[in-house]
């Protein structure tokens, strides 16, 4: 069995930097500069669960991003760690874009793909959210534009028969079993795998393996309205950074007195006390 | 133009190794300073990422990454365990003199296994007679029977008891004037008549084997010869001079970036008259210095490095490299301690930890006094502005 795989990775700020990370107060985003990025840690898991695949039949991994520009260093790390190729849908027209308008961007990426190269994916994996945004809505859009069925929070994948897999999907309470058949869209978890680490032989390799950068013009089937703010109908209501500012207060009197201003203080601000 | 830029390979090559290192090393490196224990078994997973064999060509399994490459790996694993960077650093220099004077035969059976993590190397040169006395060394080996036969005892030898493949230096001759005529060896393991002995007890570097080795007529094929007979003066000094060294100084630029990495965070988060230290002046006269010995280690390391790379003579500028680094992570890892106040002594802070690797540092491969010699001598012969 044969399985072309496609995996959607994307950048997001190195958690390490968290306490650089700001919000733009009026366009409502999160400003990023200066601060490193990394492949979404679960996107590798994405990433192992595809070359597992490949390993243990035969096949082909793309990796794909939507993007700014720098993010070509994400997509050479997934061709270090094994990918044969990468893709990164990079253009002003796509900037601004929230999850529908990006899978709508993967979607056509992905279908240019597939035109090219004359076969469909067999498996389009994701990681089920990213450490950013944590929407973890853009493989079920994905799935929806592509129109194949389309997992999410998935922690085990088993081959049943050459044709059909049995796949767990996490919910809060348990999990839910599956049996599907590829073309399939998933949204795969932490605990599906272990990611492998990136090899210095890895590395070399990717010097030599395509990566290829597409703008708007090689999307000319995507349409406008789709595409970047224009297609994003997320509107963020007020996002602020909570006021964490605290103040001490000495309060005098006998132990009793103290006790029944506390009370009095606490319940002003919302504490129920006492029932 | 930048004076040294990293490649992207490079840097790509940081980031893997560092992700590794965080989730392998990190966790687990005062435990094994604490126990004094070597994660041998780790060799097989660093291995598996090529950090083992970096620097050896893809033909034999290597990353075909260099020097440079080394030393990003060992600044890397020394941030949090320059013990398992001393370990590595050593099985590197038992691979060198087989990349570089070994028979093809030599190369083809070792060094994929090296490089894999199936066969942990290590180089014996040192005896009690002194290490820097180089020529005087007092292991015989006998030419016997078609082979040779191998008498004597090293010490201080790194990997002592956990390397599967030592490559060792010995008499086999004097020449005209008198002097010693060395020769170099591979020895596995399994040879009979070869034993590891005495295991030292150190102050730094815990959790890399530190120890004797023991040989009593050890019987070797003609073919364990590495090298030509008697080139084995040419081949250890090479070795230990361009890359023991070497990796004595990437790995002294790893406890330099601790020291920078933990002032910088203890001063952020030690709250004294009511704000954090970093805002004290005399603490940031201190992280400045810290940091200025991070920068110019680095340097200078790498520098020496890129010489190696481009197959340019090196043995100075190294020097140069391991005297300034292992002095500056002494002093800069004394520093950090003082700007924690009481918690510097505290091991659960691991700056305690640098300052005992640091100045276990300074006798590996050679003293700060033979690293100040080679420099003044390179410096009265041929210096050039």
């Amino acid at each position: 069995m044969t399985y072309n795989i496609a995996v959607c990775v994307k950048p997001v700020p190195d958690p390490k930097h968290y306490d650089k990370v700001t919000i733009d107060p009026v366009r409502k985003t999160i400003t990023r500069t200066g601060i490193p990025t990394l492949l979404n840690p679960v996107d590798k898991n994405a990433l192992e669960a595809a070359l597992q695949l490949r390993e243990q039949y035969t096949g082909t991994v793309t990796a794909i991003s939507m993007a700014p520009p720098d993010a070509g260093e994400i997509l050479r790390e997934a061709l270090a760690i094994g990918a044969d190729e990468a893709y990164l849908l990079s253009d002003r027209a796509f900037g601004g874009a929230d999850t529908l308008a990006t899978s709508y961007t993967l979607f056509h990426g992905l279908k240019k793909l597939e035109a090219a190269k004359g076969y469909r994916f067999d498996f389009v994996l994701c990681g089920c959210e990213s450490a950013d945004g944590a929407t973890a809505q853009v493989s079920s859009q994905l799935g929806e534009w592509l129109g194949y069925p389309h997992l999410w929070n998935v922690f085990s994948l088993q081959e049943v028969d050459s044709k059909t897999f049995s796949i767990k999907t996490k919910l809060e309470n348990g999990y839910m079993e599956w049996r599907a058949q590829a073309p399939l869209v998933l949204g795969v978890s932490r605990e599906l795998n272990k990611p492998r680490f990136t090899s210095v032989m890895g590395i070399m390799k990717a010097k030599n393996k395509p990566l290829q950068v597409w703008g708007r013009e090689d999307l000319p089937e995507a349409k406008d309205e789709f595409l970047g703010l224009k297609g994003s109908p997320t509107q963020p209501g007020e996002i602020f950074t909570p006021d964490m500012k605290r103040s001490g207060k000495v309060l005098a009197g006998t132990p009793e007195e103290i006790a029944g201003r506390i009370v009095t203080i606490l319940r002003a601000n919302g504490v129920v006390v006492g029932g | 133009m930048h004076f040294f830029e990293f490649t992207e390979e490079q840097t790509m090559l940081r980031k893997a190794v560092r992700e590794f290192v965080e989730a392998e090393i990190a966790p687990k490196a005062a435990e094994w300073d604490e126990k004094d224990e070597c994660p041998v078994g780790l060799f097989k997973a660093m291995g598996g990422i090529g950090i083992n064999g970096v620097f050896v060509p893809e033909q034999y399994g290597g990353g075909g990454m260099g020097f440079v490459g080394r030393s990003i790996c060992l600044e890397e694993i020394s941030r949090h365990s320059a013990g398992l960077g001393i370990a590595m650093m050593t099985h590197h220099l038992g691979i060198y003199p087989i990349l570089q004077y070994g028979s093809e035969e030599q190369k083809k059976k070792y060094l994929p296994d090296f490089c894999s993590g199936a066969k942990i190397a290590g180089l014996a040169v040192t005896e009690p007679g002194g290490g820097s006395d180089f020529s005087g060394q007092k292991t015989l080996a006998e030419k016997k029977d078609g082979g040779w036969v191998l008498n004597g005892r090293k010490c201080f030898i790194t990997n002592s008891h956990i390397a599967d493949v030592t490559i060792l230096t010995a008499k086999t001759g004097e020449d005209e004037k008198g002097r010693n005529k060395l020769s170099t060896f591979l020895i596995e393991k399994e040879a009979k008549g070869f034993e590891p002995g005495r295991k030292e007890h150190k102050l730094g570097l815990r959790g890399s084997v530190t120890g004797d080795l023991v040989l009593s007529d050890v019987k070797l094929a003609e073919d364990a010869l590495v090298g030509k007979e008697g080139a084995g003066a040419k081949i250890g000094m090479e070795g230990i001079g361009e890359v023991g060294r070497a990796g004595m100084s990437a790995i002294c630029v790893g406890i330099l970036r601790g020291c920078v990495e933990e002032a910088v965070k203890f001063a952020n988060e030690r709250i004294v008259y009511g704000k954090p230290i970093a805002k004290l002046q005399a603490i940031q006269l201190e992280v400045a210095k810290i940091r200025t010995a991070y920068e110019a280690a680095r340097l200078l390391t790498y520098y020496a490095a890129s010489l190696k790379d481009d197959g340019k003579p090196c043995s100075n500028e190294v020097a140069t490299a391991k005297y300034y680094s292992t002095e500056a992570a002494v002093e800069a890892s004394k520093r950090t301690m003082d700007l924690m106040g009481g918690y510097g002594v505290i091991n659960e802070y691991p700056v305690g930890r640098f300052l005992r690797d640091a100045l276990a540092s300074i006798p590996s491969g050679g003293t700060s006094h033979i690293m100040q010699v080679i420099m003044a001598a390179n410096t009265l012969s041929s210096f050039q502005a």
